[in-house]
């Protein structure tokens, strides 16, 4: 292997990562078997492994609870998130947030608003800024990496200076100015400003993984045998690719949830909060930290758990796929 | 060798150039603009005007962007209009990057010291309860956002108990300024008070900042152990009855330490860039703030300076890696 | 290979070497803050906001700047601590000549500089025609004098300023070019300080020049000679704080404190839990969500009078069914404003009726605001034919204004309102710098929105004529309305009135006329700002123009 350029956290970790489709590479290799279904022994005997560990376990609980509770929030709810039944008692100073009573277990928010509700509903709202964000970085990242790693020559070249540049600017604050350049400030910016820091992400890594493939054995074999360059690239290049992609997506899923956390912090945040979202809900919070911190700490709990159950997900993932683990 | 470097820094100017383009147009498409941000609620159409027009607002873009490169080729980069109104934007990144290097420095230490030692002894007892109890609470360190760590780190040890200073980098003992590295001016000049002053003051920012590269250097340092400790070198000195000390230190630990090295090297870029929202939550003034505030006020010149070099530090970085490498490991220089 | 290894190191340690030889402690080992004896504190640190611009005053634009110039600088007129009204400061006393285009200064004598330069009538004469005769950048730069003053004496049609004479030493002539209420009450800004002339020449203090998109400033603007309780000590950019010591020339009282520390915390959480951690001893603008618990906590809120208006500005120019003033007065009716004041300011906080606070002279005490009426205002729409309109109301993000905590919660909660009566809301917001000035102001990007002002000084032009005078180019686009030139024509009138009752009387019937005839906009109300010290902090006062002086605070141990 050429010694690694060791200058960015990120790009490494991408590189490793891309690494394991190599690995897929050869695994099909020993087996034999060049077509058909590629990656199955891969991904089942990760598997078989992933069965017995508890991190993962706990992980994949995590994200199936959180999942439900996005699903079903609004009936649980007792209250409409955005009704403000209590706004006759928030007075600024005196009494900025109504504290628990009967039927508001946990009191309100400083519109007035039934804060168990919107804790409840906002997992609906994070779940679509985590998982959009992750699609549209997905998406953004493959075209670009297809477009590179298929094919080659002063095409990647281009491509990869491009996305040498988008890594060299702090992620934070590519994020924030993209959510800046936005004329309307909505969750959709927020979900764009997210997701196109992960564009480079992809982009590398997938660029990364089909590099590796471009002159293994099977990819040359299905050239031999004449099938069509597109073919090639789809059918065969791209899926042995999933594996690394998809562990960089469930991670990707948790720093969604957290850097839309961090862009409300900043201020940069959907203004619109008639629905509710955790990261939201925490950036709004700040203002109130010291006297009612439990506006900021229940929904920081929430982004903590769901953000290490995605994590925890995805690291074991990782190793599960990571040829070097498996023996 | 001579060309190889030779061709990498012609292609860094490209990179640059590139940048100082892209950057220079996404950056005056913003909505919004120096102007208001100078003006405020007091601007009238006429003192909006004026103020355009003397800032060189009002001619085209590409007019300004070739203005900014031919000054810029004369290592005049313009001057800061809100981050420190009049200074040139050059001279605020020199006086803000010493305090991002300080804290880098510090939460690198942090991590390393924690994280070498515990993903060793995770790998020892691989699976085992302790390690999967590592494992999470490393991952748990990734998924707080920072600034909610921040702040509840401030909030324990310094606002209820009053351990550490709340924020800033120093207190105001009036120390003189040589490096802007606080702790080593403290030492250069004998005003040990404010070494020590500025010692506390990176403490929390340092731990804030140091969760992520623990758990990156923690799962690397656990990965390599487990491999090293499968490897046949391992083996062999175990069955020639070596103690188990020696194969620790020997063996394993040297062995496993070189992949973390490297790691340890990918994190600095990583930090040295990435601040933004520890320094803002401590305000600790580095480049990590200044960019925010800059961004904040459309404080263009120093926005354009503090990305570019963020930008060539990056590759710089990237530059002398590669040469060490080759230097290093002869297969490189082959290629 | 081992020298290879070693060389970088010795070349370090060379390196620190040959520094620490040079580098030399420059502090004053004496001055450490609280050691002398006594029960307070020779320092008092206060938790600025944001960082000064330059200490020139005349160059200055912003609050956090005024905050520091205001503690080493004075002006000919000075504010009587605790209210908007102007006092003798530098000058003893001032009358107008008949006409009122000439006024005459008499000063106060045996009065010096921090450099030991003397303060007399040439002075005074020479820093006013230095403002006067700014060039180029330097004239963009002054932002103040152009605002207040006009033009520069290469265009002297648009000034205000004609000339100035010295007399002899204790007199000083000014001679203006019309007549205005403004005039000399904005003698009393910030901006028009008395300042060194020896300094100034010797600073090259005119010296500014742009530098791509922005402007350096000369060396003279980081070492200002004024007059005032403190001189500039050191400006610790690195560190993030401004030192200023006692002025020993100064011909006042000597400050209470002699050493006041600026440390500029831009996050208003931050500056709270320096407070309670004590390493600052106040700070300004806490959020009114924190009043309570701040004093709770056994710390002082000093809740200054409000000197500010927030109002919802119109634009019939853009939404030509806002030329109707009866859906103008359907919106004033739909809001309830009571309740939007009661629940998102803090106490002390009115519901406005016109366009000024009540502390200034022309205010109407007989106008009432618009009563919450959702019925009345269906109605009027109805009758206007306005039913199911739309409009576009705008508030900005990223910022928080006095007369504004929270302009995100305002605006929720006018839509609401709004909607009540059947209007749709179409909401928009931008950051504050991030374009929303530019659309308000200069692009008219919007039908309906959210801004404010905070006087300058006690004048009814301050507020009315910002707002309403320049019929080109205000946010309300008045130009479209039949009324506008008027309202624009009668404020320049009242502005020029000697007489201060005549002056009065005309301003109280514009207001009248602005409520009920015409409505540009609708004002909504006056919040008053507060700062906060801890409890061992004596001897502030509280400012309506934020104007306050340190040099009679203490800071207990």
């Amino acid at each position: 292997m050429s010694p690694t350029n060791p200058m960015n956290r990120r790009k490494d970790r991408i590189d490793d990562l891309a690494a394991t489709a190599g690995g897929t590479d050869t695994l099909v290799r020993e087996a034999g078997t060049v077509d058909e279904k590629p990656g199955v022994s891969l991904i089942a005997s990760a598997w078989k492994r992933l069965r017995r560990n508890p991190v993962f376990l706990l992980g994949a609980v995590i994200t199936l609870l959180f999942v439900v509770l996005a699903l079903f929030s609004p009936f649980i709810a007792p209250n409409d998130p955005a009704a403000a039944p209590l706004i006759d008692q928030v007075r600024q100073q005196t009494n900025p947030i109504p504290g628990p009573q009967p039927g508001f277990p946990l009191g309100g928010d400083n519109a007035g608003r039934d804060f168990l509700s919107r804790l409840l509903v906002g997992s609906q709202q994070t779940l679509i800024v985590g998982v959009f964000a992750t699609v549209f970085g997905l998406a953004g990242g493959m075209s670009l990496g297809i477009l590179a790693g298929a094919f080659g020559g002063w095409v990647d070249a281009l491509v990869m200076r491009i996305v040498d540049v988008l890594l060299s600017i702090p992620s934070l604050l590519l994020a924030f100015s993209i959510a800046a350049l936005a004329s309307r400030p909505s969750q959709l910016t927020v979900i764009i400003a997210v997701a196109a820091v992960q564009v480079p992400i992809f982009a590398r890594l997938l660029r990364g993984s089909m590099l590796a493939q471009r002159h293994s054995d099977h990819v040359l074999a299905a050239r031999a045998l004449g099938v069509s360059e597109r073919a090639v690239v789809f059918r065969h290049m791209l899926p042995n690719s999933l594996g690394p992609l998809i562990v960089q997506s469930t991670l990707v899923l948790a720093t969604s949830i957290i850097d839309a956390a961090a862009l409300s912090f900043l201020g940069l945040g959907n203004p619109d909060d008639r629905r509710p979202e955790w990261g939201a809900m925490l950036g709004s919070a700040q203002q109130f930290i010291y006297d009612n911190p439990h506006l900021a700490v229940y929904p920081a709990l929430c982004i903590i758990v769901v953000a290490l159950g995605f994590t925890l997900m995805g690291e074991s993932l990782r190793e599960a796929l990571d040829p070097k683990s498996r023996r | 060798m001579a060309r190889f470097i030779i061709r990498r820094l012609l292609q860094m100017v490209g990179v640059v150039f590139i940048l100082s383009l892209l950057l220079f147009f996404w950056l005056r498409s913003l909505p919004g603009g120096t102007v208001s941000a100078i003006l405020g609620e007091r601007a009238t159409p006429e003192t909006r005007a004026a103020l355009t027009k003397a800032l060189g607002l009002d001619q085209p873009v590409w007019v300004q962007y070739a203005k900014f490169l031919g000054r810029a080729l004369r290592g005049d980069f313009g001057a800061s209009t809100k981050v420190l109104p009049g200074a040139d934007a050059l001279d605020i990144f020199f006086s803000r990057f010493p305090a991002t290097i300080e804290l880098s420095f510090f939460s690198l230490a942090i991590a390393v010291v924690l994280a070498i030692p515990l993903g060793y002894v995770s790998a020892r007892r691989a699976n085992g309860v302790l390690d999967s109890g590592l494992v999470i609470a490393s991952l748990v360190g990734v998924a707080v956002p920072v600034f909610f760590l921040a702040f509840l780190l401030k909030y324990q040890l310094a606002v209820e108990h009053n351990v550490f200073p709340v924020s800033g980098r120093q207190d105001s003992l009036g120390c003189t300024r040589v490096t802007n590295f606080f702790v080593l001016d403290g030492l250069l000049t004998r005003e040990f008070d404010c070494s020590v002053s500025a010692l506390k003051h990176l403490v929390l920012p340092s731990i804030a900042l140091a969760t992520i590269p623990f758990a990156v250097i923690y799962r690397i340092t656990r990965a390599s152990v487990i491999e090293v400790l499968g490897e046949d070198y391992v083996r062999t000195a175990e069955s020639k009855g070596l103690t188990a000390r020696v194969i620790r230190g020997r063996h394993v630990l040297r062995n496993a330490l070189l992949p973390v090295v490297t790691t340890i090297g990918l994190q600095t870029g990583g930090l040295l860039a990435g601040a933004v929202l520890t320094e803002t939550v401590f305000n600790f003034g580095g480049i990590g703030s200044a960019l925010a505030d800059a961004f904040r006020n459309r404080d263009y010149a120093v926005l354009q300076v503090l990305i570019l070099a963020a930008a060539v530090i990056y590759v710089v970085i990237n530059l002398l890696v590669d040469i060490a490498y080759a230097v290093i490991d002869p297969r490189v220089r082959t290629r | 290979m081992t020298l290879k290894r070693t060389a970088p190191l010795v070349l370090l340690t060379v390196a620190a070497l040959s520094m620490s030889a040079c580098a030399q402690s420059d502090r004053d080992s004496g001055s450490d803050g609280g050691t002398s004896g006594g029960d307070v504190k020779d320092t008092f640190t206060f938790g600025a906001a944001g960082a000064p611009d330059v200490f020139d005053p005349l160059y200055a634009t912003d609050g956090e700047t005024f905050r520091i110039t205001r503690q080493i600088h004075s002006g000919l007129l000075g504010i009587k601590p605790g209210t908007a009204d102007i006092q003798p400061e530098l000058a003893e006393s001032w009358t107008p000549s008949e006409d009122g285009l000439s006024w005459s200064f008499k000063l106060r004598q045996g009065v010096k500089f921090s450099d030991g330069t003397a303060f007399d009538a040439k002075a005074v004469c020479y820093n006013l025609d230095r403002m006067y005769n700014q060039k180029g950048a330097g004239q963009t730069a002054a932002e103040y004098w152009t605002y207040f003053f006009g033009t520069f004496s290469d265009d002297p049609s648009g000034s205000l300023y004609k000339s100035c004479e010295a007399k002899d030493d204790a007199t000083a002539v000014i001679n203006v070019t019309r007549t205005t209420s403004s005039f000399p009450t904005i003698l009393s800004l910030d901006s028009f300080s008395m300042q060194s002339p020896t300094a100034l020449e010797k600073g090259d203090a005119n010296n500014v020049q742009t530098a791509g998109e922005g402007f350096t400033y000369p060396e003279y603007s980081k070492n200002p000679v004024g007059i005032g309780p403190y001189k500039l000590s050191k400006y610790d950019e690195a560190n993030k704080t401004v030192t200023l010591v006692a002025n020993d020339a100064f011909y006042g009282e000597k400050p209470k404190s002699k050493t006041l520390v600026f440390k500029i915390i831009p996050d208003e959480s931050t500056r709270r839990q320096e407070l309670q951690a004590g390493s600052i001893d106040g700070y300004d603008l806490p959020n009114p969500v924190d009043w309570k618990g701040l004093e709770d906590s056994g710390n002082k809120v000093e809740v200054r009078p409000a000197f500010n208006i927030l109002y919802l500005g119109l634009n019939p120019e853009r939404n030509p069914k806002l030329k109707d003033l009866k859906v103008r007065q359907a919106i004033a009716y739909a809001l309830n404003r009571d309740q939007m004041v009661k629940s998102q300011l803090p106490e002390g906080a009115k519901v406005a009726s016109q366009f000024m606070p009540d502390t200034v002279s022309g205010y109407n005490t007989s106008l009432q605001p618009y009563p919450y009426d959702p019925e009345k205002a269906k109605s009027l729409l109805k009758e206007a034919g306005a039913e199911g309109m739309t409009l576009k109301f705008a508030f900005p993000t990223e910022v928080s204004r006095p007369y504004m905590p929270d302009p995100q919660k305002i605006h929720a909660a006018f839509t609401k309102d709004l909607e009540a009566v059947g209007i749709k809301v179409d909401s928009v917001s931008k950051p504050w710098n991030g374009g929303y000035l530019d659309d308000v102001s200069a692009n008219g990007a919007y039908d309906m929105w959210l801004l404010g002002w905070t006087g300058d000084y006690n004048a009814a032009d301050n507020f009315l004529g910002t707002f309403f005078s320049d019929i080109k180019g205000n946010d309300f686009h008045t130009s479209v309305m039949p009324w506008g030139k008027t309202l624009s024509e009668d404020l320049k009138k009242a502005d020029a009135i000697v007489d201060e009752g005549q002056r009065e009387a005309a301003y109280q019937d514009i207001n009248k006329r602005i409520a009920e005839e015409y409505l540009p906009g609708i004002p909504v109300s006056h919040s008053p700002p507060a700062l906060v010290t801890s409890g061992k902090v004596k001897g502030l006062t509280a400012s309506p123009l934020t104007a306050e002086m340190f040099d009679t605070v203490t800071a207990g141990k």
